[in-house]
């Protein structure tokens, strides 16, 4: 188990300021804000991409790499099929039965008739659900998804939310960084509203968007925000 | 390292051939090949005793360094002070003459310094005087080593015109003659050279005959004793094959348009 | 206009008449260019991708020293190489002067530079776009820099292109360590440079004319590659 995951006054270079929480294993958490409000960054320092400048980002348990996976805003692929990519990271994981395993998680997602089709002529809902099959097939305990559905159209964006809840409920920590209000209600538990940087909310998901604590998240929510 | 074995192999792969058969390296001029003498000459050696002669042609200076840095078998040039001094300095052995040609003085038609004639001196100074374009090689060739000669002989030191009548091209016999023909200047070539030279332009032969102009070509061994992997034997059986009367009745065979360009003249 | 006609003539009566001597200094020159071409690509990618994706002290400097080495003039290399393999030199006893061994080295010191500074280049772009996930799916160091190289290989292609035409190209290296041997270090650089020399400029002009033929024919099967590549796998 590598949950919970501790971050001690963790800053980074301004964007981020001084932070302290814990995220447990179970619901599914939701980094919502405005574009600009470190989303994107606090994402990338819990899962290990970028070093805090100063405090301290703690995992419990070990080989804490091998247990979280992430979904980008944009797939990125190599040039081999479907199926290939999935087993490059398999076998980067050292996962036995690589091919077995794979075939696997493209089915979950629905691509296992597209399997030896080269990645990169997918079409853009296609690929972000060949990202979040190669993240399945790992059988992270945490999964991160940064914007996984903002470059979709509404087909491939409920396709990819079914997903998620799937990973959910299978037992995943889902945690997603959007700025769309309806996702964050369709699919968190709880929010952690970022403003400018510093963590301003923390609550489940209802009471957030019914009784918003803060200014900034009234604001917010009303959609009126002034873009930083 | 891997890399650095496939890189080896691949080198003496393609270096195979080359190494899989006899033969042995010359220094020689650009000017004696450019004659097309070796097309001629080497072959019938080849055929008779199955050595392969490479050329590696250079002006006489370089070829006598090469020789000198071991990288050739033979030198076979033609300035006679150069191969003594070199002989002597104990870096080559066993040299003998082989064969003359001639230089000749070309210029343009309309010979606008009148050095037309049999006096190579003579013309020299008519050049000089007139201040008339003269294309020199510069570039420590027999031939250059020749031109300077002649020059003092004729008692003028070209360095005076240099920058406006005299052009030092530092460069071969069919590169400054080029540069004659583009410029419509004087020049001393060797005869050989002139005969398969193709890009005349307006230039013509203005000064021959003269025994001045009489150029003399040696082939020498590499010192065994200074370089180890010299090919001793098969270098000797080119020298003494050059000069074996099959050699030199071979050399005298070469012609182009009828004229022959090398004279046979080995001293047995 | 004159010369050149007679040039192109002079090119197709060559080409025509299947000549043996064209044939077999045609086959050198590429032998010795596409090995120079092989073995610079096997040592430069490798270490243009390094560079790329490497963080250490005086990078920098070194990715401004590698683009200035694409300039190195051909001569230069030529005289360093042939004091390395001279019998007087090093390594000498290699016996590797005069022959076409000597020229791909001389020519692959020439091109390594140009293909790794490419290729430096196009690995330094892709890497932004790949680093993170790769990171994230644990994949880090000479492993990552690997996959990237294999997946841009269609677009290496321009690199590896650069480094032939550079080494087809150049006259001044091959002749000095290969000595323009008749028949056995005579490549089509050097032909057209003593051709030139004999004042047979037609000729010269003609063997020029088969040269740049030769790069554009395999230029344009490269670009062919690339295009099908860029179909099959986007």
């Amino acid at each position: 188990m590598i949950l919970p995951l501790r971050l001690d006054a963790v800053a980074y270079r301004g964007i981020i300021e001084p932070l302290t929480l814990e995220l447990e294993a179970g619901p599914s958490t939701v980094l919502l804000g405005a574009n600009g409000a470190g989303k994107s960054v606090l994402m990338r320092l819990m899962h290990g991409l970028l070093a805090p400048t100063e405090g301290k980002v703690s995992w419990s348990g070990d080989n804490p790499r091998r247990h979280q996976a992430m979904v980008f805003q944009r797939p990125v692929m190599l040039r081999r099929s479907a199926l290939a990519n999935v087993v490059y990271a398999l076998k980067l994981a050292g996962v036995a039965d690589a091919q077995y395993v794979a075939r696997a998680a493209l089915a979950e997602v629905g691509l296992k008739h597209l399997a030896h089709r080269s990645a990169r002529v997918l079409s853009g809902g296609e690929q972000q659900r060949l990202a979040l099959a190669r993240a399945w097939a790992l059988h992270p305990e945490v999964l991160f998804l940064d914007e996984p559905t903002a470059s979709l159209d509404p087909t491939a964006t409920r396709e990819i939310e079914t997903l998620i809840r799937a990973f959910d409920a299978a037992g995943t920590k889902v945690v997603m960084a959007t700025h769309n209000l309806g996702q964050a209600r369709r699919l968190g538990d709880e929010v952690l509203f970022l403003h400018q940087g510093r963590l301003v909310e923390r609550s489940p998901v209802e009471q957030f968007f019914k009784q918003p604590a803060s200014q900034e998240a009234t604001a917010f929510i009303k959609g009126e925000l002034p873009w930083l | 390292m891997a890399v650095t074995r496939i890189l080896i192999a691949t080198l003496l792969c393609l270096s195979l051939p080359a190494h899989a058969q006899r033969f042995i390296t010359v220094a020689s001029t650009t000017s004696t090949e450019q004659s097309g003498l070796f097309k001629h000459l080497l072959p019938a050696f080849e055929k008779k005793t199955g050595i392969q002669v490479r050329v590696v042609a250079l002006g006489t200076g370089q070829a006598i360094d090469l020789g000198k840095r071991g990288d050739a078998d033979v030198a076979f040039v033609h300035d006679k002070q150069a191969e003594e001094k070199a002989v002597a300095e104990g870096a080559f052995v066993d040299r003998h003459e082989v064969m003359y040609n001639d230089f000749i003085i070309v210029g343009p038609k309309s010979d606008p310094a009148k050095a037309k004639g049999h006096d190579v001196v003579g013309g020299l100074k008519k050049i000089a005087e007139a201040k008339a374009p003269f294309a020199s090689r510069g570039d420590r060739s027999g031939t250059h080593a020749a031109e300077l000669r002649l020059w003092k002989d004729a008692g003028i030191d070209p360095q005076q015109g240099k920058g406006s009548w005299y052009r030092e091209t530092g460069s071969g016999m069919g590169p400054t003659l080029n540069t004659a023909s583009g410029m419509n200047a004087y020049a001393l070539a060797d005869r050989g050279t002139w005969l398969s030279f193709k890009n005349r332009g307006d230039l013509t032969i203005l000064v021959e005959g003269d025994k001045r102009l009489f150029n003399q070509y040696g082939v020498m061994l590499v010192n065994p004793e200074k370089h180890p992997n010299v090919k001793k034997a098969d270098g000797m059986a080119f020298i003494n094959w050059l000069i074996s009367p099959e050699g030199q009745k071979t050399i005298a065979d070469y012609k182009i348009g009828g004229e022959q360009l090398f004279f046979p003249n080995a001293h047995n | 206009m004159h010369s050149i006609l007679e040039a192109i003539r002079a090119a197709v009566g060559l080409i025509a008449s299947g000549d043996a001597t064209l044939g077999e200094i045609v086959l050198l020159s590429l032998g010795v260019s596409l090995s120079a071409v092989a073995l610079a690509t096997l040592l430069g990618l490798p270490l243009g991708a390094a560079i790329a994706v490497g963080r250490f002290p005086g990078r920098r400097a070194i990715i401004v020293l590698l683009n200035a080495l694409m300039g190195l003039p051909p001569v230069v290399v030529g005289l360093v190489v042939y004091l390395l393999l001279s019998r007087a030199g090093p390594l000498g006893d290699l016996g590797l002067l005069f022959t076409p061994g000597a020229m791909v080295i001389a020519q692959t010191i020439l091109i390594l530079p140009i293909i790794a500074a490419l290729s430096r280049q196009s690995v330094d772009d892709a890497w932004r776009e790949y680093e993170e996930q790769l990171r994230s799916l644990g994949s880090e160091g000479a492993g990552a820099a690997l996959t990237v190289l294999w997946d841009i290989r269609f677009s290496l292609l321009t690199a590896v292109l650069a480094g032939l035409g550079r080494a087809s190209a150049e006259v001044g290296a091959v002749m000095i360590v290969g000595g323009n041997i008749d028949g056995v270090t005579r490549v089509m650089t050097t032909t057209i440079a003593l051709e030139t020399s004999k004042g047979d400029l037609p000729l010269a002009l003609g063997l020029g004319i088969v040269l740049i033929a030769i790069i554009l024919a395999l230029n344009a099967a490269a670009y062919l590659v690339k295009e099908a590549a860029q179909r099959r796998y986007g």
